[in-house]
């Protein structure tokens, strides 16, 4: 097989910072939509305080994988999944675990921003009341502020705190979707194809933040666009009919792939 | 030819130049020039130009023919008639029409006989002139437009103007209907306020109308008040019923019960909606009245059998299918992108819903209320069942009250005289009704308008 000739940008930096600790991980996870089978046995293991990305054509079941990692499943009528999955070693769909709690340890943001029908200050508070995060006003005050500083929105709502999260620009309010998850601190976060409503330059800033925030979480995403995947991603993943064919370090998927549907995937040959 | 038997006619006459037109354009079109239209087109336009005229024709004749045909009759009478009443006039002309329709008459007059069968002579003639025009009027129809029919003629175009036209004329109709309504009850209500002022009308406190024939002259006291007070006690006891027990089914619809139930329960509901008023008003007169004022009676409390209670829960109960399968589609509407933001939080669903989800749906549900509320305002016959009649200013919902629906059937019933104000009142009251219901539509409509912009 020769080497894939796909023009790669720069490599996402190494990063020598991780504890290479497992933070989540699937084995055999199978999902069915009523009678339809969209994933066929799902093994991966997604370490800390790394980014992954997880890229394929589309209806291969990236969506349905990922939210495979939150129970968002469970919201969908005639969804079921099988396999196991477990955060820090415990399963995640044991009988005895609270998926309320999980979805705070596991927060997602998603395609399209959606915002509350509220405040931009309620927005971002609204988490962190929902668990009780915050016990005076004060503190529920540093909380909106700090979030909205990491999801790099600050400058530009400090001033309008008051205002319908939906007078935000597309742009915006996926930042905002972002510190909205980012307040409840969870451990890892979630995000499907959370820039592909937004144009270039939003883009840069959300790709800017998800590297910023690879610091102290771990994230996995989904992605339609390969050189965001080689921008972000320290791991990539490639998904094809409801299988994971490989995965691996981001510049060794896209510049030396093992399968030959990866090679023809990242090469432009379908999808 | 009776008037179906015409219509029938020119249908069938319109359907021969179809016929007529479509193969017309077939025969231009085997000249070699292709067609604008396909060759059903051609001949709908035959057909339109054809039948169209000749029943605009006869619409306008039956408007105007017996007019003109009284008039002339009316002429030739004998000139003592014209030194009649007008009430004795018009006994007259009506005796004369049934005369010349072949009706017996008590003992007719001879200048009644001749006026009668000059009547008849005139219809006759009429008839047969209307029939003559309208089938002069059809074959130029016919002739002019099959000899248009070209390859270039668009009479798809034009078959679409016709269309246009004719949806436009029935949305003129109802729309006209509409406003004769309005405008003859504002007739009819200022007649009313030349007998009792609008001041005295709008804010007395009395309703006291007593009927001429009752004798004691005086046209008695029309305080609007005590109905209008009326109205809205009983129509908020439904909305209090109706609200919490309507918002809560439409929740649990929309959220909660699987499809299976889903698919029985709303049904069932709206079916609730479906049953005759009259049935509610004797149920709560039966059922509902006799059980409340016993309960009443246990705890120590007087409630009568007819009272603003009564009326009011069963009332409620009729309106449940308003709010609930209202709010449900609103609910509904609501994206689930909202709801997976907040589930995705940790929110539960109870939560979900009633932080996020409700909040998003409350301008559409607040309509909904709203649009129940007028229905409420508006009913009739549970009140006058069960209401009790009691035209009097208080405050306590176990007594028997009346409403605005009520009083106008109470004074439309009996001996009617349209030139009195005891009769007169039911247009004053009913334009008042009109009013309040209307202006609670048009915010509801404005409200849910903007809540369904917030998610286009
Ligand atoms: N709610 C659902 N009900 C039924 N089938 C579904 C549902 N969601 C997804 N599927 C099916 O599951 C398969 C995987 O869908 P999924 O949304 O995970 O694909 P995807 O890889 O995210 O695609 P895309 O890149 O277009 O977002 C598809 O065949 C899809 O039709
Ligand atoms: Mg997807």
């Amino acid at each position: 097989m020769t080497t894939a000739t796909v023009a790669v940008p720069k490599a996402a930096p190494k990063r020598e910072t991780h504890s290479s600790q497992v933070k989540m991980s699937t084995r055999g996870v199978k999902v069915f939509y009523g009678d339809s089978q969209a994933l066929y046995g799902i093994d991966l293991d997604i370490i800390e305080n790394e980014v992954i990305a997880f890229i394929g054509p589309s209806g291969c079941g990236k969506s349905t994988f990922l939210r495979c990692l939150n129970r968002m499943n469970d919201t969908i009528t005639g969804c079921r999944v099988e396999g196991d999955v477990t955060l820090d070693g415990n399963d995640i769909y044991a009988p005895s675990l609270d998926v309320v709690l999980l979805r705070a340890q596991v927060g997602i943001v998603f395609q399209k921003p959606n915002p509350f029908p509220k405040s931009i200050y309620e927005n971002i508070a609204y988490g962190p009341r929902l668990h009780g995060l915050a016990k005076r006003r004060a503190e529920l005050d540093e909380v909106v502020e700090s979030s909205l500083q990491r999801a790099g929105l600050w400058g530009e709502v400090k001033d309008r705190l008051d205002q319908p999260g939906t007078s935000l620009s597309g742009g915006q309010q996926q930042r905002l979707c972002i510190a909205r998850t980012i307040a409840v601190s969870p451990e890892v976060i979630l995000m499907d194809e959370p820039c592909s409503a937004l144009d270039p330059i939003a883009t840069a800033k959300i790709e800017q933040l998800i590297d910023e925030l690879s610091a102290s979480y771990t994230i996995a995403m989904v992605t339609h666009n390969m050189q965001q995947a080689a921008r972000v991603a320290h791991k990539t993943a490639f998904f094809h009919m409801g299988d994971m064919v490989e995965v691996g370090d981001t510049d060794k998927i896209f510049t030396n792939p093992r399968d030959q549907r990866t090679h023809d995937y990242i090469t432009g040959r379908f999808g | 030819m009776n008037n179906l038997a015409l219509i029938a006619t020119v249908l069938i006459v319109m359907a021969l130049a179809y016929q007529l037109g479509l193969t017309r354009s077939k025969a231009v079109a085997g000249s070699g020039e292709r067609l604008h239209s396909r060759p059903g087109y051609y001949g709908v336009l035959v057909a339109l130009w054809c039948g169209l005229p000749a029943l605009l024709l006869f619409i306008l004749w039956s408007v105007f023919e017996p007019g003109i045909i009284d008039l002339l009759v009316f002429q030739q009478l004998p000139p003592e008639v014209a030194a009649f009443s007008e009430r004795e006039q018009q006994l007259v002309m009506r005796r004369i029409a049934a005369l010349a329709a072949g009706q017996n008459v008590a003992d007719p007059q001879d200048f009644e006989r001749l006026a009668a069968s000059q009547q008849a002579r005139l219809e006759m003639l009429g008839h047969l002139s209307m029939l003559a025009t309208m089938s002069i009027v059809a074959v130029v129809g016919l002739v002019v437009a099959r000899r248009h029919v070209t390859p270039r003629l668009r009479a798809r175009n034009h078959v679409e103007k016709a269309i246009t036209a004719l949806l436009a004329t029935c949305s003129g109709v109802a729309i006209l209907t509409t406003v004769g309504i309005i405008l003859s009850m504002i007739g009819e209500a200022m007649n009313f306020f030349r007998f009792v002022s609008p001041v005295e009308f709008f804010f007395g406190t009395t309703w006291n109308p007593r009927f001429s024939s009752s004798g004691a002259g005086g046209q008695g006291e029309y305080g609007l008040l005590p109905l209008l007070w009326g109205t809205l006690m009983v129509s908020i006891i439904a909305l209090l019923v109706a609200i919490p027990l309507g918002l809560m089914t439409a929740i649990y619809m929309a959220e909660y019960a699987p499809a299976w139930l889903r698919s029985v329960a709303k049904p069932v509901i709206e079916v609730l909606a479906g049953i005759p008023t009259i049935v509610y008003g004797f149920f709560a007169l039966i059922v509902i009245g006799p059980f409340l004022s016993g309960f009443g009676e246990l705890v120590g409390l007087n409630i009568r059998t007819t009272s603003a209670l009564t009326a009011g829960l069963v009332m409620g109960i009729m309106i449940i299918p308003f709010v609930s399968s209202l709010s449900d589609d609103i609910i509904t509407q609501v994206p689930k992108a909202l709801r997976d933001g907040a589930l995705g939080l940790g929110a539960t669903k109870s939560e979900t819903i009633r932080q996020v989800v409700l909040p998003a749906a409350l301008p559409g549900i607040v309509g909904a209320f709203l649009l129940a509320a007028s229905r409420a305002i508006g009913e009739t016959m549970i009140v006058v069942l069960a209401a009790g009649n009691n035209p009097v200013l208080h405050a306590n919902p176990f007594e028997a009250v009346s409403t605005i629906t009520v009083t106008i059937v109470n004074q439309l019933t009996g001996d009617m005289d349209f030139a009195s104000p005891q009769s007169l009142v039911a247009f004053a009251l009913g334009l008042t009704l009109f009013v309040i219901t209307l202006g609670l539509n048009v915010i509801a409509l404005v409200v849910v308008r903007r809540y369904r912009q917030q998610y286009e």
